[in-house]
């Protein structure tokens, strides 16, 4: 918590954990999956899907993945944005049995045939947390750029990643791996303090075990859609 | 972040920083940025809030049709001159009213501390502004001292009705409004403290049950009670009307309070006024238009 959670965000209403954070898990699913979405699946979970109506929680989503940030003015009209910018979608409402009651899963397809499965959770006052990712448990926020490697379940790879990353300066703020079963698919999240370059994940991809390497970037790639930040200027 | 009122007093008298600045001091340490940047951000809050309360639209209703267009009628009861209030609290009552239903309404405001208690700080702090023709510049650092206040309760207790009841939202709210009230009025840090104590004093226990879980009833006509407890509570305060319980204390009430109340009426929108039959028919009414 920092002054700018005391007084802040500017956001577009009516509840921070609701609509501002639908709007959070929107941008962070469009930013997992590396490009613009064709199609999204949208499956809302206990409150979410209870009260998610009247707080806007499926404007606000759509809005997400169109790009658009929590103070975007256009959030009440993402439907009709997402039907100009060729973006299709469906909802509707799941049990995800004890996950966190504001909770949504997500499956997206891109632009270019890519997919992307996640579940994601808006815990309070904004703040979200991804929980699961291509069927496999994961737990970050969305806050650092994020390595996500899909491996398969061998010796080795958590060294050669972290070994790269070490050579070019990237310090790991968290690290944590899961996998499905013994030799099976594994999954390492790495939470880094510098961005990850684009390279160096082409590069991660093409090796032979690496099943899918997947980044979230904070860096802001593409700005939002139909975006209205004008602010007065300061009077006095 | 500072977990004390107590312990910013202090400093206030023994460095003799003001109590904004330190507050301001803190923010530039934690986030690594200069005086200079952190005045901008705070400003472009201030100059937000203004922005959200110039474009209220009257015409615009909730999702649920429960709030919207209320403003409107306390400006036009005002411009009639009928509130027993007067102009003064009559103008705050319309601005927070107006932020709180432009939150309920999907359009853009500024959380302080939270969306739903959003109304509180703009309403008092806008209305205050153009009574006494006081300069931005010594708004902003009033908003400093509001800011303070909410990351004491934030990091002493809480902010969210989730975790703590109306009372962590509406009521840190008015505390932080309060705050910064006295320090306009001229008030050093213990006027601010005072001041903030006794807001919240005020508002202990307020359950957080709105209806159909939704920020819009009673939350929209909360603001309005949290706005005007703010500023008795600096006028009681400038008055020189002291808090018996010291702040920091009143705070930790407001905690244990929290801590025991159900979560039926802790944002969950089952009991108190969500449940009763006429909440219990709104949340029906919107569960059926899926």
């Amino acid at each position: 918590m920092n002054l700018t959670d005391i007084i802040g965000p500017v956001m577009v209403g009516p509840s921070s954990s609701h609509t501002a954070g639908a709007v959070k898990i929107g941008q962070v699913g469009r930013k997992l999956l590396g490009e613009r979405v064709a199609h999204a699946e949208i499956f809302f979970h206990g409150s979410f899907l209870a009260t998610g109506k009247g707080h806007g929680t499926d404007r606000a989503l759509v809005a997400g993945l169109l790009g658009m940030r929590v103070d975007d003015v256009a959030i009440p009209d993402s439907f009709r944005i997402a039907g100009e910018e060729g973006m299709t979608f469906s909802i509707s409402g799941i049990d995800l049995g004890d996950a966190h009651p504001n909770s949504v899963k997500m499956r997206l397809t891109g632009e270019s045939g890519k997919s992307l499965e996640a579940v994601a959770a808006s815990v309070g006052g904004g703040q979200i947390e991804i929980h699961e990712l291509d069927r496999l448990k994961v737990n970050f926020s969305g806050e650092y750029p994020t390595l996500i490697v899909h491996n398969i379940d061998k010796p080795g790879y958590v060294t050669e990643v972290t070994a790269i990353l070490a050579k070019k300066s990237i310090n790991i703020a968290t690290m944590q791996l899961y996998r499905a079963s013994r030799g099976g698919n594994a999954v390492m999240v790495i939470e880094c303090d510098q961005e990850v370059s684009q390279e160096f994940i082409e590069w991660l991809e093409q090796r032979e075990g690496i099943i899918k390497v997947t980044y979230l970037s904070m860096e802001e790639r593409e700005s939002g859609l139909a975006s209205d930040m004008r602010y007065p200027q300061a009077a006095e | 972040m500072y977990q004390s009122l107590d312990k910013l007093c202090k400093l206030e008298a023994e460095h003799g920083t003001p109590f904004w600045k330190i507050v301001q001091e803190d923010d530039c340490r934690e986030r690594g940025i200069t005086p200079e940047e952190s005045f901008a951000g705070m400003q472009s809050m201030y100059e937000a809030m203004r922005y959200a309360d110039e474009h209220y639209d009257e015409t615009l209703l909730s999702a649920s049709g429960l709030v919207g267009t209320e403003g409107k009628k306390m400006t036009d009861a005002r411009a009639a001159g009928k509130l027993l209030c007067g102009d003064f609290i009559g103008k705050v009552m319309e601005k927070a009213l107006k932020t709180s239903e432009s939150n309920a309404c999907m359009k853009r405001i500024v959380a302080a501390p939270t969306a739903g208690s959003c109304g509180v700080v703009p309403a008092v702090f806008l209305s205050l502004q153009e009574e006494r023709q006081i300069p931005t510049e010594k708004m902003v650092e009033a908003l400093y001292v509001a800011a303070g206040i909410g990351g004491v309760i934030g990091s002493r207790a809480f902010l969210a009705g989730a975790a703590g009841g109306c009372q962590a939202e509406i009521g840190s709210a008015s505390a932080m409004a309060a705050g910064g009230v006295a320090y306009l009025m001229g008030g050093g840090a213990p006027e601010i403290a005072n001041a903030a104590a006794l807001a919240l004093k005020n508002l202990l226990g307020l359950a957080c049950d709105p209806v159909a879980g939704l920020v819009e009833v009673p939350c929209v006509k909360r603001n309005v009670m949290g706005a005007v407890n703010a500023l008795t509570s600096a006028d009681m305060t400038m008055a020189g009307i002291f808090s018996k319980i010291p702040p920091d204390q009143v705070i930790d009430a407001m905690k244990s309070i929290g801590r025991s109340m159900h979560e039926d009426i802790r944002e969950t929108g089952k009991g108190g006024l969500a449940g009763t039959p006429a909440g219990i028919a709104v949340r029906e009414r919107m569960a059926g238009l899926d």
